[in-house]
């Protein structure tokens, strides 16, 4: 077939309208190129088929990111949100992670009119049969040869759309299957239409397609519930935003409860005495689930001496009736849902309108994708969000983005946007995947992130507006701002680290808060003694810094105005939070730094991708076969390859000095 | 392909027989090569006698050798690749013949193994850990009974047991923080008690790494000995002592004093307890620059020994000499000190009274260092160092005992992130900072065993804890 056959040309397509591929789509319009996003449905641009809401742990760092790079995310949801709060705010500043609750519905329609709006970009409801691709000789056996390059796409009707590069995000619409006990169903999310030809071609084009699971909950009608029974869940007072673009905003909205109540042990019985019959346990899903979000069945047959599960009924809008059940997703038989659920208090009468089902779905092995998200098998493909093997909205959001902008760095012929561990959750994320790879849909979790006092989400816009200027994703009034505000935190942690206030009047200050008598308790003679020595302490402490009494537990930067002059200067509230934690944790914070410049030697060794791991003497059989694989972009990407010992780093390490010294 | 090592592996000299072992893929093809007559199929671990050539294919090819076959094919070998032993007789002309004979034999990638590396091999392919690999090196180098004990303690695992078992208690808690960082919305993280009892789990943790610590000492001294240094007047009697514990005349004894004007050496072995012995030159003042520099020297090797004995002539009355010797040690802690007093044969002008008054706590014999009083001399030093060090409580086959640098190193560096870890708690300081302190930890301790952290924590979150999204 010819290029003549070709209706359209388009610079990029994209394969999916999920939260990746509209950041993807989003990203390459703005970037100039004459961009397609195809879906199934128009209903699944930017849907959440499963809980409504945005961020989280980890998630909500992600979401930052994307914003400051240019994503559209976080300007949506601040757009819809009916609840926002920030978790873990008793812990220090790197792990605060804002979450929102979304109205499903507005998220959607605003996503639709920013991408109707956005020239360039055309959005097509249609699926997409097949990738063309030039250079594919199929009966080949020789790995290096296979690689073959996109050139089109096949829509179902036999219409054909040429495009230079692909992203292909499909989210669970890939040859998707519904399970709902004995009851199967080939169907994407939310009962919409599958692509069901689309998986067979790639796996015929030698992409290496597996199968994942994940499950979503029962949702309930709004006014058949009993909130008495249930503990009321409020959103925060302060509303933070998630976009660096409306730090400045207030938000004056009538903020959405969510309720939390709890499964017993008549809810276990019914579980237990029907396990059977779950489509999880009767063995008709063969894809592989997620652990850290197991259905309820699964929760209450693996810890069978907790009392009770928590879980959350959550509204998925303002003008819905839909109550979201979060924490108890099913794969039970709907006769046995609804005895279950009418056990758990406030939910005894309620009206199931649509039942809790399990979902299985094609994906990659993201093994077979490089750092920049190209596939290795089809050159020009990006790949993104589930269809790498994640799960969540936010990591799809991320990957799309960063598809996108790699898509288009390609054609433009510039290097991909890789990012370190040590810049970006984004950078964790696409790491852990392509390099490590994953066996279950792959979440993202600060625990993951070993350089997590540098990655927080106060200091996002400082880790990554500049790299998303220098890839033309980020817009002139987002990077004035950004210059603005880096300045004004710059120049007030200088001012700190040099100014001091008289030494009366110092230690009058640390009196005042950190050896302060309770006023409504009598204090035992062993807190009067303790609070005596605190005093005598203070009194012998010599004059400090600001930035060093910052460094204090119990003083903050709102209180160092007490003691501070005119010098001071005015700032806004995200202002005031990056200087009091970049001083205050700015031993913990250079220690971190110190740590990345001692591995940043083996980040800057480049490997080349056609390296013949074969011919290094001294790597171990296990080492060959998994480099060979994989093929790292740098050493210190082979490091984090399981199965590449550091005795197989130090032998690429040699290999490379020889190979330099011998040029 | 993988190279394929080989290398003589018993000791050199004259020895019933002596092996040369082969490991690599060309294994069995180095075997069809050298057996003159090699069976079809050949059984792995099965003992093939038959005569060593350079070519089985050649019908006059010369024989080096008879010896028994035994090939041994991956992972069931010591090394975890195909393996080959040629067990031949042990002269070290005919063992370094067979070699050659292997590695001429044409197969591909054949090479001699360089020192260590079938170990190296054994630890790379999975087959010990680290502190196995380590171990079987001193074994290899073990000079005595008890520092054997303790390498083969860890060669069994033992070391490697203890540090898995403190690395699953801090596993434990790793997951712990990890749930209470990433699920705020958990019943888990309203728990009052979570902290109390992570920062118990880490005292835990902390005092086990301690009790290995602190066998450090022991463990040197069992891995490199006690270094004693030897001091005295010149002609005290000094070389004698050393020659009576090492049993030849290594040092010169003459009566002239001053002879021994540099420090020297000895490793001994002494009722399986190695001693390194350093003579020093005497503490004489001196005008002579060749004696001043010993004297130095003197001083260096005090400063970084185990003990010190010191050699005084029992024959006769303590002189200015003596009372120098004496001048130069009076501060010196004396739990770690030893008297000899020499030539009780001829006279006992001074007295253990006498010196116990000057080195209140010091170790006191009177022997004679010549002749048949040497080797009972050698017995009462060897008892009393046996009761300084307490090294007779030592149960080498059940305790652990750290006798590596490295183990040293690591667990200094772990037991301090675990402490940084409770303070941090303790002062109500984030708990990821606090966590990025243990998890530093967790990585040192793996490191002794060669072990990485890999997603385990996260394995520990998902199975001890029920997490919904």
């Amino acid at each position: 077939m010819g290029n003549n056959c070709f209706k359209e040309k388009y610079d990029v397509i994209v394969i999916g309208a999920g939260h990746a591929g509209c950041e993807a789509g989003l990203v390459c319009a703005r970037l100039g190129m004459k961009t397609a996003m195809f879906c199934t449905d128009i209903e699944s641009v930017a849907m959440m088929p499963c809980n409504p809401s945005i961020g989280g742990t980890g998630k909500g760092h992600l979401v930052r990111e994307v914003d400051a790079l240019g994503g559209e995310m976080g300007i949506n949801i601040d757009k819809t949100f009916i609840q926002s709060k920030m978790l873990n705010t008793s812990k220090g500043p790197a792990v605060h992670s804002l979450r929102a609750q979304a109205d499903k519905e507005k998220y959607h329609q605003e996503m639709l009119a920013t991408i109707r709006g956005q020239q360039d970009l055309d959005l097509i409801e249609d699926e997409i049969t097949e990738l063309l691709v030039d250079n594919f000789d199929k009966n080949t056996n020789d790995d290096k040869v296979k690689t073959c390059k996109i050139k089109g796409v096949r829509t179902s009707t036999g219409k054909e759309h040429a495009c230079d590069a692909a992203v292909i995000c499909t989210g669970t619409f890939l040859s998707g299957k519904i399970f709902i006990g004995d009851h199967i169903e080939v169907s994407g999310p939310s009962g919409l239409r599958p692509a069901t030809k689309l998986g067979d071609n790639l796996k015929e084009l030698g992409i290496p397609i597996r199968r994942f699971k994940t499950g979503t909950p029962a949702r309930m009608r709004r006014d058949t519930l009993d909130y008495d029974a249930m503990t009321e869940q409020l959103g925060d007072e302060k509303i933070v935003p998630f976009s660096f673009m409306n730090e400045d905003k207030t938000y004056d909205i009538d903020q959405i409860s969510c309720w939390l109540s709890y499964t017993n042990e008549t809810t276990h019985k019914i579980i237990l005495d029907n396990i059977e019959k779950s489509a999880m346990y009767s063995g008709n899903i063969v894809g592989v689930g997620p652990r850290y979000c197991p259905s309820i069945e699964d929760k209450v047959s693996r810890f069978r001496d907790r009392k009770r599960h928590q879980l959350f009924v959550e509204p998925e809008g303002l003008d819905t009736e839909l109550m979201y059940i979060q924490g108890m997703s099913s794969s039970l038989p709907e006769d046995v849902q609804h005895a279950f659920y009418a056990t758990i208090p406030g939910l005894e009468h309620a009206e199931i309108l649509s039942p809790a089902y399990a979902i299985e779905y094609d994906c990659a092995d993201p093994l077979s994708l490089r750092p920049s998200l190209e596939s290795k098998v089809v050159e020009g493909l990006f790949c993104a969000g589930q269809f790498n093997g994640s799960s969540g909205y936010e990591e799809a959001a991320a990957q799309g983005l960063i598809a996108g902008i790699n898509a288009v760095s390609k054609l433009k012929g510039r290097d991909p946007l890789i990012l370190r561990r040590d810049q970006a959750y984004i950078g964790v994320l696409i790491d852990d995947l392509v390099t490590k790879g994953t066996n279950e849909p792959y979440r993202i979790m600060t625990s993951r992130a070993e350089y997590r006092l540098l990655l927080r989400q106060d200091n996002a816009d400082r880790r990554l507006t500049e790299i998303g200027r220098s890839y033309g994703t980020v817009s002139d009034e987002r990077y004035e701002r950004y210059l603005k505000k880096k300045e004004a935190v710059d120049s007030e942690v200088k001012r700190l680290r040099k100014m001091k206030t008289d030494i009366d009047t110092f230690r009058e200050f640390l009196l005042r808060h950190e050896a302060v008598l309770p006023a409504d308790k009598d204090l035992t003679e062993e807190e009067l003694k303790t609070l005596e020595r605190k005093k005598k302490d203070i009194e012998e402490t010599a004059n400090q810094t600001f930035a060093d009494i910052l460094k204090r537990p119990a003083i903050s930067y709102e209180d160092l105005a007490e003691i501070d002059d005119d010098t001071r200067p005015a700032l806004s509230e995200n202002e005031k939070t990056e200087v009091e934690v970049m001083l205050k944790y700015d031993g913990y914070i250079q220690k971190q730094i110190n740590e990345v410049e001692k591995l940043r030697s083996l980040e800057d060794k480049k490997l080349s991708e056609k390296l013949d791991y074969d011919s290094i003497l001294g790597l171990r059989l296990e080492a060959r076969q998994k480099l060979s694989e994989i093929r790292p972009l740098t050493v210190g990407q082979a490091s984090r390859i399981s199965g590449v010992s550091p005795a197989d780093i130090n032998v690429l390490l040699v290999y490379l000095e020889k190979e330099m010294r011998s040029k | 392909m993988a190279d394929t090592i080989a290398a003589i592996s018993t000791a050199p000299g004259e020895g019933g027989i002596g092996i040369v072992r082969v490991s690599g893929p060309q294994s069995e093809a180095v075997m069809r090569r050298l057996m003159s007559v090699c069976p079809e199929e050949i059984e792995p671990r099965h003992a093939y006698f038959g005569r060593v050539v350079r070519d089985s294919s050649d019908p006059d090819a010369e024989v080096i050798d008879e010896a028994v076959f035994i090939y041994m094919q991956a992972p069931a070998s010591y090394t975890g690749e195909d393996m080959l032993e040629i067990q031949g007789h042990g002269s070290n002309v005919s063992l370094k013949a067979v070699l050659s004979a292997v590695l001429s034999s044409g197969v591909e990638n054949i090479r001699m193994a360089e020192p260590g590396e079938f170990t190296k091999l054994a630890f790379l392919n999975g087959k010990m850990d680290l502190s196995q690999a380590e171990a079987v090196i001193d074994i290899i180098k073990a000079k005595t009974d008890l520092s054997l004990g303790i390498a083969e303690g860890q060669r069994a695992g033992r070391l490697g047991d203890t540090i898995r078992d403190i690395r699953a208690t801090l596993l434990d808690v790793l997951a712990e923080m990890a749930v209470d960082i990433d699920y705020p919305d958990e019943d888990y993280g309203d728990d009052p008690e979570m902290y109390r009892n992570i920062i118990n789990d880490l005292r835990w943790v902390l005092s086990d790494i301690e009790d290995l610590l602190d066998t450090a000492p022991i463990g040197r001294i069992a891995r490199d000995g006690v270094r004693a240094v030897i001091v005295g007047k010149p002609n005290a009697g000094k070389s004698s002592l050393m020659n009576a514990i090492l049993g030849e005349g290594r040092v010169i004894v003459t009566d002239v004093p001053g002879t021994t004007r540099d420090t020297v050496e000895e490793s001994a072995s002494l009722s399986g307890v190695p001693i390194v012995l350093i003579d020093t030159a005497g503490l004489r003042e001196s005008d002579d620059k060749v004696e001043k520099i010993g004297i130095e020297r003197t001083e260096r090797a005090i400063a970084g020994a185990d003990m010190l004995i010191l050699v005084l002539d029992g024959s006769r009355d303590l002189d200015e000499e003596d009372e120098n010797v004496l001048k130069f040690i009076e501060n010196m802690s004396t739990d770690h000190m030893l008297v000899v007093i020499n030539k009780e044969d001829l006279g006992k002008s001074v007295t253990e009274e006498a010196v116990r008054a000057k080195l209140p706590g010091a170790r006191i014999i009177s022997t004679s260092l010549i002749g048949k009083g040497a080797v009972e001399a050698a017995s009462k030093i060897s008892e009393e160092i046996g009761e300084m060090f307490d090294l007779g409580n030592i149960n080498v086959h059940e305790s652990n005992i750290i006798t590596n640098e490295r183990h040293v190193h690591l667990l200094r560096k772990a037991a301090a992130d675990i402490d940084e870890a409770i303070s941090m708690l303790q002062n109500g300081e984030p708990v990821e900072v606090a966590e990025l302190s243990a998890h530093y930890a967790y990585e040192s301790l793996g490191m002794i065993i060669g072990e990485e952290a890999g997603e385990e924590i996260l394995d520990t979150v998902f199975s001890k804890f029920c997490l919904g999204k």
